[in-house]
């Protein structure tokens, strides 16, 4: 883990692996996400925060290229891109392990790992190499409790589920992984393990989007903090630059002093 | 930013893990693997098993009851060739029941197709192969229909299929001709069903189909074990070769017996229809477990949202397999029309659908989509064979018939919806 002084020197002059640039997205006449803007740096947690409906979720389905964006325009390493499916998302680096899992409950964990992405030897599966594969990338993550990687993913717990997920995105060659509140279902070692992934990979080069509703996880191991509050980005700053206060503060009320959206933006 | 994966910082170390997947050594063991079976069963995944029972249960009750006609080489071969229509049908709906969809109308489906075939052969004249493709080439053509408005329009299969089940009866009337029966003499679809492999050839086709069976799964047994892989124990992998093959041989001696009733006819050998289905058995179950295609079909049908997260074109993968479904429809209905030499206007109507979607489930595919084999078809099938043949033996009334199948197809959805339950409680 590096130390927060470490931290607080964020390559913010550094090219932003993603940025976004007024963003709209609708689901028929409710809109729920307005005008967002945000930028996710190579080598950067940033943590992902907002109530309950804020449209985190729904943001981070919009890079995956799960729910095309309306409007706006979406820049990946400095390149406009369109990412209108999920494989759009999967060819630029981009990896995400949803809140709600998105495993099929009859594959085993090595077909869920591959899946959309099998290996192949020409038309059959290569069944041997992807076991390795996600075995190997299982005991990276010291993944200690699954019995066999043959198991199917209903027979496993919640918190073997969320591993699997996990192993399932870092698995691939990718530049930017989103985890979607990975921490919720998880024990506290289970938790400790994931933090340290997130930090792992952010320290490995990787752009890492964190979305979480523990305050505590927020400040262990971030580097940056983006609110969203109905659907607005109310700030996106270095985590050195507020306190536990002002995030919930901007969370609820999507202001905090200097920090947060201008009051005319509020009443709409 | 060079490295962008976690082995970078991580790889040192051996890779072999330390702790953790003791599962995937256990399992080698017979008492790990029958441990797990056990744990399969209870968890209400019951596999082929209902199945098999269903086939000894029934077997040993049909002989019990009509010991001098049930259990003969000519009844036994009528009974497989009986059989095959129910089986290739079933086999069809095997995929589409994988997606967790239905598809009513491919029974009807197999008489539209017939009828083509039929009135090729005799209308127009062509020659058997033709006729043959044609049927198949109608079969698949009106599942990109049947899957297009299921996958793209979005119409719940059941209703989709529903409405086609009544408007191809009307199809299959307005080609065949109200009232008409259209013979069918050409002598290679009339062989099929009617005609048998000589009986050296018979037995040069078992031994091939056991050897390479066995072959295959020793070498897979050892590339798994020497590449330190998730594997069966030996014992077990050997067990299921023997069993396999006594099943093989078993099933060719029987009918390399003459069965004749009159001394001066041969009539021995297996029929054709069953090397077609064993072909079509190994060509599905290939494509269902080990192509890209066949683990789609099972994620679609476990978790559509899933798969389509993972970049799968979902609406593809449902075409498709209404294609496959249709297109061993039409290859059902042509032993269909064999078996009987002749294809009428309600061919594919009745309790044709019935007997499949039975089959289907009786071996052990799911109703509610992600769990299902091809083999479940040929089980099952076997299953629906032996108790309309026994039933026909006891000379059951008609209306016995219906309720007896009715019951059992009910009886099979019970035990699907009970490990489903089973299934779902186990997890939390
Ligand atoms: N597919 C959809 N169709 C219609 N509305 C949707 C859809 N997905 C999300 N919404 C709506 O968008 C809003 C934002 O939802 P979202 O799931 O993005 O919230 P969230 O910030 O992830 O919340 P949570 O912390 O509870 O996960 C909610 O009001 C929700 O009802
Ligand atoms: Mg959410």
């Amino acid at each position: 883990m590096s130390a927060p002084d470490q931290r607080t020197t964020t390559p913010t002059l550094e090219r932003p692996t993603l940025s976004l640039r007024g963003v709209n997205k609708s689901f028929g006449a409710v809109q729920v996400l307005h005008d967002v803007h945000l930028d996710v740096y190579p080598g950067t947690v940033t943590a992902l925060v907002g109530d309950n409906g804020a449209g985190k979720s729904t943001l981070i389905k919009s890079i995956a290229g799960i729910h095309p964006i309306d409007s706006g325009t979406v820049e990946f390493e400095g390149e406009p891109v369109q990412l209108n499916g999920p494989r759009d998302a999967a060819r630029l680096g981009i990896e995400v392990v949803y809140q709600d899992l998105a495993l099929a409950d009859n594959l085993d964990v090595v077909q869920n790992m591959f899946l959309g992405r099998e290996r192949k030897r020409g038309i059959l599966l290569d069944e041997a190499s992807m076991e390795e594969a996600a075995r190997d990338t299982l005991a990276k993550l010291s993944v200690r409790t699954l019995k066999s990687v043959r198991q199917l993913v209903s027979s496993l717990s919640g918190g073997q589920r969320q591993t699997v997920a996990i192993a399932k995105a870092v698995l691939w060659e990718s530049k930017l992984v989103i985890l979607d509140e990975p921490t919720a279902a998880l024990g506290v070692a289970q938790t400790r393990q994931v933090l340290d992934l997130v930090r792992r990979l952010a320290d490995t080069g990787h752009a890492v989007v964190f979305i979480t509703h523990n305050m505590v996880d927020v400040f262990e191991v971030a580097d940056r903090v983006a609110a969203l509050y109905l659907g607005r980005v109310a700030a996106d700053v270095p985590i050195s630059e507020v306190d536990r206060t002002q995030v919930i503060e901007l969370i609820t009320s999507g202001r905090s002093g200097e920090l947060g959206l201008a009051p005319d933006a509020l009443e709409d | 930013m060079s490295s962008n994966t976690l082995t970078a910082a991580e790889a040192s170390g051996p890779h072999k893990p330390a702790a953790g997947f003791e599962g995937d050594r256990h399992d080698n063991t017979v008492g790990g693997a029958v441990r797990g079976y056990v744990n399969k069963l209870r968890a209400g995944d019951l596999g082929a098993l209902p199945a098999i029972l269903g086939i000894v249960v029934l077997g040993i009750l049909f002989t019990v009851l009509r010991p001098d006609t049930f259990l003969t080489p000519l009844n036994l071969s009528n009974l497989l060739v009986q059989s095959t229509p129910i089986i290739v049908l079933a086999m069809g709906l095997v995929f589409v029941l994988l997606l967790g969809e239905i598809d009513l109308s491919a029974g009807v489906v197999s008489g539209v197709c017939s009828a083509v075939l039929a009135q090729l052969l005799v209308q127009v004249g062509v020659a058997w192969p033709i006729a043959v493709l044609a049927a198949i080439a109608t079969g698949a053509v009106i599942g990109v229909f049947t899957g297009s408005l299921v996958g793209m329009v979005g119409i719940p299969s059941f209703v989709v299929t529903l409405a086609l089940f009544l408007g191809f009866q009307g199809v299959t009337l307005r080609i065949i001709g109200q009232g008409g029966t259209v013979p069918v003499r050409e002598p290679v679809i009339r062989a099929l069903a009617n005609e048998n492999v000589p009986v050296t050839i018979g037995w040069i086709l078992a031994v091939v189909v056991a050897v390479s069976y066995a072959a295959f799964e020793l070498w897979r047994w050892r590339s798994q074990q020497s590449r330190g892989l998730a594997h069966q124990p030996l014992v077990l992998v050997v067990a299921r070769i023997v069993l396999i093959a006594a099943v093989v041989f078993g099933v060719t001696a029987l009918l390399s017996v003459d069965r004749a009733l009159a001394a001066a006819i041969d009539l021995a050998g297996i029929p054709y229809a069953v090397p077609l289905v064993v072909v079509l058995l190994l060509v599905l179950t290939f494509v269902l477990s080990r192509t890209t295609f066949g683990r789609h079909i099972y994620a679609v049908g476990g978790n559509a949202e899933a798969a389509r997260r993972a970049g799968i074109n979902v609406t593809r993968i449902r075409v498709l397999a209404f294609v496959i479904s249709s297109s061993l429809a039409a290859i059902s209905g042509i032993l269909a029309t064999s078996r009987l030499s002749s294809v009428t206007p309600d061919a594919g109507a009745g309790n044709t659908l019935l007997y499949a979607v039975g089959a289907a489930v009786i071996g052990g595919t799911s109703l509610f989509g992600g769990r299902g084999k091809a083999r479940d078809a040929v089980l099952g099938g076997l299953v629906i064979a032996i108790i309309a043949n026994g039933l026909g033996l006891l000379g059951v009334a008609a209306y016995l018939n219906f309720v007896i199948t009715g019951g059992v197809l009910l009886l099979a959805a019970s035990v699907d919806a009970l490990a489903r339950r089973r299934a779902a409680t186990a997890r939390r």
